[in-house]
This record gives structure tokens, C-alpha cells and sequence, in this order.
């Protein structure tokens, strides 16, 4: 069958779900940090701390403990080079998505790294996050605008 | 036969529709109905022979609510039947079937599985399985997740690009004699290495095709599979575990779940001939077939796998379904399928299969 059937109807159907969510105290806590500016993750079992953090450790399932702040530097652990963003991505220009080993965190956190092309990014790199400016950060992931090489301006 | 207190169960039939990028004229019933036609009269059987039907499918895609119910239309089931849905891959569903059976008073059920990819854009309706709070508001696309995961496998010296292209090319080829096969050819690897990142290291011959399809299967439990089938195919072992679903607290480069469920499953308690993974992207197939601890000697993905064809919720059972193919029709006396669900092989379903 072809694709450009003419007597095949067909419309658009936008589907919404429009949930209103409670984010509770561990992911609230870890949210209103990044509308301060900071980066906060949960104790887990051993002392590992998870960030982002989860109200269970996942590894032992136990309750996480005490919220510390960590980063705003790290090192990226993995990374994938995005040549055309999509959208609905956080940057309109080519950029990498990492994983990235905030420094006091022993689990990595994904976010998009802000860099010109994939030769700049590697492996163990250290990056910083870039927050978009006090006043217009509300308490959600995006308040972290990207990643960027640490170090630069 | 099936290990110490289980009651034996079989795979005795299997059906599949055609696998195509866009599938325009046949909704969701209508595809399914010629695959149950096909599936009961392979073994002689109608509707009211078996007790039990459970699928798999996501309202994600059709868009809306219980929209799975409407697929029971594909069937017509009046007189009334005990009926079950997960919102997972078919094999999921069917692991649902095989513990329903257990209970002893049924002796069959019909599984299957069904999605119409083209109805929606699956790079943003696969971001919305992550986390909602922390992952799915950047809205990662299934191929960046895969492409991070194919990363730590080439940074932790597990696996190169070339091993990369040597699973695509060897699947596009298996895939050549399978007539439901919707991305088939022969193109060596120093080609296929030729072609540009999608998301870099992942190129275009890593990435699993877009399909619209669906699946199913039936199983039945002690001597009503003789009766249907000349060679069932026994459900020896069955598990399946999941992993965090925080990407950053996983180990990407193994797959722990999988390998917990091959251990339950009793995936090295004989030799395994042949092994259907259901590994959509082709760096996934390194790490699946490596936490099951499958030798050299195993034939992997004789059918193409995900790779050849990889419908949305049945592209797992498809699995269970050709793995079974392989012990009914006498090729092989013992095989493995593996299942996959969520970003980066968050969950795994194992299962042993064998003749008898």
C-alpha cells in the first residue's frame, strides 16, 4: 500500500493529558533547590548521594536520607551528539545530551550539554550548569537552561 | 519439561501481520482480526477454545482511554470472557497468561499484542514513559537514550562501531528470508559504517525501522497442547525484573535484570540453540546477549529481529513467537526468547522454551 493514499481520510487529533501532579518532599525539595539556584540530592543506603533524588534508594529500596547540595560542576559520563534538535528539545542549536556526574553525587543526572560541535564534548569533560536567570526559574528542570564547558563564560 | 511445580504450558500457535511503516486503510480491529483467524486455524480451534485472553498495548498511541477495549471487537467475545490488558509489550501479556494458567482451572488462552506507530510521533510519545518530574520535560527521544547507552559501551571498551554495524548487517540479512520482515538486505559493514550519525556514535543502520503491527499467540497447558499441536513449544522458564528508572543510577553497559531473569528462567541450565532478542537498537543486542551469557554457537535473531521489524507492543511477543516457530517446526529442541520494555532496557523478560 502506498503512503500518499488520496482516499485515505485523515485528520489531526492533539491529545493532551493534563494531570496536575504533588511532586512531594524529595523531588519538591530537589525543584525549589533549582529555583534557588542550587542542585540538591538525597542520602541513600552507604552514603550515596542520588541525584536527582528519589524518595527510595534504587538500588537497596530503602528511604533516602539527608538532602545535600552538590555541583554545580561535574563530569560527564556519557554523551550523544544531537546534529538536528527536535522541537520540542531544550536548544535549538545542535547540542549533546549527558549524563553528568554532579561533583558529591554518586548517581549521574541527564541534562543537555551547550557546546559548538561534537568535537568539544568528551568523555570525563568537566562541565558546569548554567541556570537561567534568578526571577524566571520556577522550580522545574528547565530552570537548569544547559551544561556548559567548565570554565567558560 | 517445565521445572519443579509449574504446571506445564505451551506455545502451540503463532500469527503475525505484515510489518509496514504506515499501516493506512486497517485500524487496530481490523488488523488484528485476520492475525486471530490466522492464529486459532493453524491449529484447528475458534474463540470459544480458550478461556483466557490477555494483550498488550499503549492508549499512547491511539490517544485515547481504555482504547484497548475496543480491540476485543477484533474477537467477538460473546458468550462473555475473562479478559486482561497490560500496558506493556505483548510478552508481558503472555507471562500474565502463563500464571493464569497455573491456577489449573483453564486450559488455554489467546495473547497478543498491537500498535499503530504512524498514528503518532514516537520520539515524543516514547519520552513520556521517563521520569515526569526530571527526564520527560527535556523530552529525550528513544533514539538519544540509546545513543547515551551505546556510548558507555564503546567508552567502557566493550564494544566498538564496527560491532555495531556486524549486528545490523547480520540482522538485515537474517531478515532476508523472513516474509514479515520490513527492513531486509545485504550491505556489508564497511558500507554501513559509510553512513552518517542519527545521533552520534548511533548511524542509521543501528536504529530499528517504525512499524505498524501486531501479534499472537496461543498457549495451552498439559495434554490440550498435544492435542493441538504436533510439537509444542513447553514453557520451561519464565521471569522478568526491572531496573531503576533513573538512567543515571544504572549501569548501561550490562543489563542486571536481564541477566536476573535468564538466571530464574534457567537460560544455562542446557544448551541453547537459537535466541530471539528483542533488541531494538543493534548496541542493545551486545549487551542483552552478553547478560544472558549466550556462547558463539548460538544463532541469534535468525529472523532479523527488532532490527528487521519493530512494532510497538508486540514486537517482544514476536519473540516468545518466533523462538517457538523454531522447536514446532523441529529446527531446534531448545531456545531462549528475550523481551524488552522501557528506555534503555529498563525492563527484560526472559523465557526457555523446548521440545519435548
Amino acid at each position: 500500500m502506498a503512503d500518499s493514499a488520496d482516499d485515505v481520510l485523515t485528520s489531526a487529533h492533539v491529545l493532551e493529558y493534563p494531570y496536575s501532579r504533588s511532586v512531594g518532599p524529595v523531588i519538591g525539595a530537589f525543584l525549589t533547590g533549582l529555583r534557588d539556584g542550587k542542585i540538591i540530592g538525597a542520602t541513600g543506603s552507604g552514603g550515596v548521594v542520588i541525584v536527582p533524588p528519589t524518595e527510595y534508594d534504587p538500588y537497596t529500596a530503602e528511604p533516602t536520607g539527608e538532602m545535600v547540595e552538590v555541583g554545580p560542576e561535574g563530569t560527564v559520563e556519557s554523551w550523544a551528539w544531537v546534529g538536528t534538535p527536535a522541537p520540542q528539545h531544550p536548544l535549538e542549536t545542535p547540542f549533546a545530551w549527558v549524563l553528568v556526574r554532579l561533583d558529591g553525587a554518586g548517581t549521574s543526572m541527564l541534562h543537555v550539554l551547550d557546546a559548538p560541535s561534537p568535537d568539544a564534548v568528551s568523555t570525563k569533560m568537566r562541565v558546569r550548569a548554567d541556570f537561567v536567570a534568578e526571577g524566571e526559574r520556577i522550580g522545574r528542570i528547565q530552570d537548569i537552561r544547559a551544561f556548559v564547558p567548565a570554565g567558560s563564560a | 519439561m517445565p521445572r519443579q511445580g509449574h504446571r506445564p504450558v505451551a506455545v502451540v500457535s503463532f500469527a503475525q501481520a505484515d510489518n509496514v511503516r504506515r499501516e493506512l486503510r486497517r485500524n487496530e480491529v481490523e488488523t488484528l482480526m485476520p492475525v486471530f483467524a490466522e492464529v486459532f486455524s493453524n491449529i484447528g480451534i475458534t474463540k470459544d477454545d480458550v478461556g483466557f485472553i490477555c494483550s498488550g498495548s499503549t492508549d499512547y498511541l491511539a490517544g485515547g482511554p481504555f482504547s484497548f477495549v475496543s480491540a476485543l471487537d477484533a474477537i467477538g467475545v460473546w458468550p462473555p470472557r475473562t479478559e486482561s490488558h497490560v500496558e506493556m509489550d505483548g510478552a508481558w501479556a503472555l507471562y500474565e497468561a502463563w500464571v493464569r494458567l497455573q491456577e489449573g482451572d483453564i486450559d488455554a488462552a489467546l495473547v497478543y499484542g498491537f500498535g499503530k506507530s504512524s498514528m503518532s510521533d514516537l520520539s515524543k510519545v516514547l519520552a513520556l514513559q521517563l521520569d515526569p518530574y526530571v527526564l520527560a520535560p527535556l523530552w529525550p527521544d528513544p533514539v538519544s537514550v540509546a545513543a547515551l547507552q551505546a556510548r558507555s559501551l564503546l567508552d567502557a571498551g566493550k564494544a566498538t562501531e564496527r560491532d555495531f554495524a556486524e549486528v545490523a548487517a547480520r540482522s538485515r540479512k537474517a531478515a532476508l528470508s523472513n516474509p514479515k520482515a520490513q527492513v531486509a538486505y545485504d550491505r556489508n559493514v564497511a558500507e554501513l559504517m559509510g553512513e552518517d550519525y542519527v545521533v552520534s556514535p548511533l548511524r542509521t543502520h543501528t536504529l530499528p525501522p517504525i512499524t505498524d503491527g501486531a501479534a499472537a499467540i496461543v498457549l495451552a497447558a498439559g495434554d490440550k497442547a498435544f492435542e493441538w499441536a504436533e510439537r509444542p513449544a513447553w514453557i520451561t522458564g519464565i521471569d522478568h525484573r526491572v531496573e531503576t528508572h533513573s538512567l543515571g543510577a544504572r549501569d548501561l553497559t550490562a543489563s542486571a535484570s536481564t541477566t536476573k531473569a535468564a538466571e530464574v528462567a534457567g537460560v544455562n541450565d542446557g544448551t541453547v540453540e537459537v535466541a530471539e532478542l528483542h533488541a531494538p537498537f543493534a548496541p542493545q543486542e551486545l549487551i542483552v546477549a552478553a547478560a544472558l551469557g549466550l556462547g558463539d554457537d548460538v544463532l541469534v535473531n535468525p529472523s532479523g529481529g527488532a532490527l528487521a521489524a519493530n512494532p510497538i507492543m508486540s514486537a517482544g511477543l514476536i519473540r516468545i513467537g518466533e523462538a517457538a516457530s523454531r522447536i514446532m517446526d523441529g529446527s531446534a529442541g531448545r531456545v531462549v526468547a528475550h523481551a524488552t520494555s522501557g528506555p534503555a532496557l529498563q525492563q527484560n523478560l526472559v523465557a526457555v522454551l523446548e521440545g519435548v
